[in-house]
């Protein structure tokens, strides 16, 4: 009876979170993603494989990641306990490696020898090329030919490593293009390529797999604020894409309802402007890329162009398995603004030392607009789920000059 | 019998394979597109295929990629595929159309309301590239409901053990996807093709189309002796997109030149007997 008052057991077998999710994609692949899902089902219920992934972990990625009390911005903010969970200093600066260690296990299991991937930021590309280049796998990296302009340190990083960039300059030249052009590819290269997708989006099994290679955030997170403050937190934020760094985050965490959980979209230049990333906010269910789940799209069902100033939030759905807990109440979702974001990233690095990624930064910047309502006994836990040293370009050009206020 | 059925009997007794084109619906404006819809049958082509144009079009390849574009950037849409479709239908009663697409702008106009429009307007056939047999019930039901055929695809990747699977609900035909990769690019060897077809008929009575990488009525000519149809869509897309003005406009004349086209490959299968 267990089993029917969680809500971590989904997906269903055809991978359906209520009506999202599933495997939305041509025949051709069908049978790739079947022998996908099979390994994985395999692997998940091989004790060595989950040492062989523990191992790497901790001694390649660096985990645990620490979770730190943000003394100046709990004092800034004038409220709730604002705790930091820092995947920003996991090996390559983001989340994004604790997926791609997974899943660069499994491909090795399945004999692949060739690996593909799209990216926005540039995090889950470098991740990928980082996994690629230890195990000595050919690397090949679909970027929106727009992110590979304000990207540009990551675009270098992901070469160096050994990757191949492919621009992609199909529609706004973003991430929902480059992922358009990585599920060509995969198609053409079904024999010895593996399809590493980012985040909890795609076709069954990825939402699923993505999201158990991810939670090792939340499983962390519980124990070290347990430790910390000898109870669960009140509040859990993280920003959300696809999802994948909130998805990690608040999954271990959903069946304690006591605990309120709050994902943070990207609302670009205000969600009433139409430039913005807030599936849940701004869009409605449909398919794309594998899954059913909410997309801004038009009334006759094209996809719409999203807008955030965080490559990693551009994108114009989300993980089913978010539209469902949406849909189920379980999760607030919310968003934050363009200049909101810069805002908080300019008072995270001044107050707290720590340059968060444009991405994280949303999330900092919703919690500034409620912890002063939540009081000194709320503890909230925060996923910073990036660094942000690859934006600081783009938060120089969009501050103008008003660049590092104070600073002249 | 349905349009399908009929072409498919009557092709069969003129001991012939047909020839199945592929246009974008809209592409590149509303008026040049349906002046080559209207004059596909004339020109040779037994069954039509009319692209349902989308923005994400992630099984195609560029010529088809920029084909939708075009079409969405002139103003097409579902509703709009669909009126060509009547307008064909007022004029041609007996050539099958399959609306072939990607599942969102169906899902987004409502699949009850899609399907019976569609059957209202003379569709004759769906073929719903991002709707595998996993998921394709919930269009697939209620399109045979109102007589419309939904048409699955199999690939080089769907082996023996899947095909079952994909062929329980199929109707109309089977449309054999000759390569593994995108429309437009790469083509299958003749011998592969073979291979394909035989094993295909070990597991199906219905007629069997071939298409992805056929480019010249000399392929065309090896499918038609071979399967029971041929498809070809990315180089008469790509004829037409070779005729735009550098406006990206269609000139005068540019209906005629890809129906012209069209006349040239249908050469293969009318030239081939089974």
């Amino acid at each position: 009876m267990e089993t029917l008052n969680t809500l971590r057991a989904g997906p269903d077998e055809h991978g359906h979170f209520g009506i999202f999710g599933g495997r939305y994609v041509a025949e051709t692949l069908m049978p790739l993603i079947l022998s996908v899902e099979r390994a994985y089902a395999q692997a998940k219920a091989d004790p060595a494989f989950a040492a062989e992934l523990a191992s790497y972990l901790e001694h390649y990625v660096g985990r645990p990641s620490p979770l730190y009390f943000a003394r100046r911005l709990t004092e800034a903010f004038g409220g709730a306990k604002i705790y930091l969970k820092r995947e920003d200093l996991n090996h390559t600066g983001a989340h994004k490696v604790n997926n791609c260690m997974g899943q660069v296990l499994l491909a090795r299991r399945m004999g692949k020898s060739r690996i593909i991937a799209e990216t926005g930021a540039g995090q889950h590309g470098v991740a990928t090329a980082t996994v690629c280049a230890l195990f000595g796998l050919k690397c090949v990296i679909y970027m929106g030919a727009t992110d590979i302009e304000r990207q540009a340190p990551n675009v270098y990083r992901m070469k160096l490593l050994g990757a191949e960039v492919k621009p992609v300059t199909a529609g706004a030249g973003t991430l929902k293009d480059a992922m358009n052009d990585a599920l060509r590819d995969w198609v053409a290269n079904v024999e010895d390529t593996y399809y590493m997708i980012g985040t909890v989006a795609g076709p069954h099994p990825y939402p699923a797999m993505v999201r158990d290679f991810q939670t090792v955030i939340g499983d962390e997170a519980r124990r070290q604020i347990i430790e910390a403050e000898g109870r669960l937190p009140d509040s859990l934020l993280a920003c959300i894409g696809g999802g994948s760094n909130a998805m990690g985050l608040f999954h271990p965490f959903l069946d304690d309802r006591g605990v309120r959980i709050i994902g943070v979209e990207a609302a670009g230049y205000g969600l009433t402007t139409g430039r913005h990333a807030a599936s849940l906010k701004g869009g409605r269910p449909g398919v794309l890329h594998g899954n059913r789940t909410y997309l801004l799209q038009t009334d006759d069902g094209q996809i719409n162009e999203a807008h955030s100033i965080s490559a990693g939030l551009d994108y114009p759905g989300i993980g089913p398995e978010h539209a469902w807990l949406h849909e189920i109440g379980r999760v607030e979702y919310v968003s934050a603004t363009d200049d909101q974001a810069l805002e908080a990233f300019q008072l995270t690095t001044r107050l707290e030392g720590i340059i968060p990624a444009l991405e994280s930064s949303h999330a900092i910047a919703y919690a500034k607009t409620v912890a002063k309502d939540l009081g000194e006994d709320h503890v909230m836990v925060i996923s910073l789920s990036g660094r942000g040293d690859k934006d600081v370009a783009t938060v120089a050009r969009a501050l103008g000059d008003k660049a590092v206020g104070g600073l002249s | 019998m349905s349009r399908i059925a009929a072409r498919f009997a009557a092709l069969k007794a003129e001991g012939r394979a047909g020839l199945v084109t592929f246009i974008t619906a809209g592409d590149p404006d509303a008026g040049t597109s349906q002046a080559i819809l209207d004059g596909l049958p004339a020109a040779g082509a037994d069954l039509i295929e009319l692209g349902m144009p989308f923005s994400d079009p992630m099984a195609d390849g560029p010529a088809i990629q920029a084909a939708s574009l075009r079409a969405l950037a002139a103003g097409a849409g579902l509703t709009a595929t669909l009126d060509m479709v009547r307008r064909f239908r007022a004029k041609d009663e007996a050539t099958p159309i399959i609306l072939m697409g990607y599942y969102n702008p169906i899902y987004a106009h409502g699949v009850e309301t899609f399907c019976r429009e569609a059957a209202a307007a003379g569709v004759d056939g769906l073929i719903v590239v991002d709707l595998p047999p996993e998921e394709a019930e919930e269009l697939a039901a209620p399109a045979r409901r109102v007589g419309i055929d939904f048409i699955f695809l199999t690939a080089p990747t769907t082996d023996d053990g899947r095909l079952p699977t994909v062929l329980e609900h199929a109707s109309g035909f089977v449309y054999y996807v000759s390569i593994t990769g995108v429309t437009g690019t790469a083509s299958a060897s003749r011998e592969a093709i073979a291979q394909a077809v035989a094993r295909l008929r070990r597991h199906t009575g219905l007629p069997l189309a071939v298409g992805f990488g056929l480019k010249t009525a000399t392929q065309i000519a090896e499918v038609a002796g071979l399967a029971d149809a041929a498809v070809v869509g990315s180089a008469i897309v790509q004829r037409l997109a070779s005729g735009l003005d550098p406006t990206g406009r269609a000139p005068a004349g540019l209906a005629a030149d890809v129906l012209g086209f069209v006349k040239e490959l249908s050469a293969g299968v009318r030239e081939t007997r089974k």
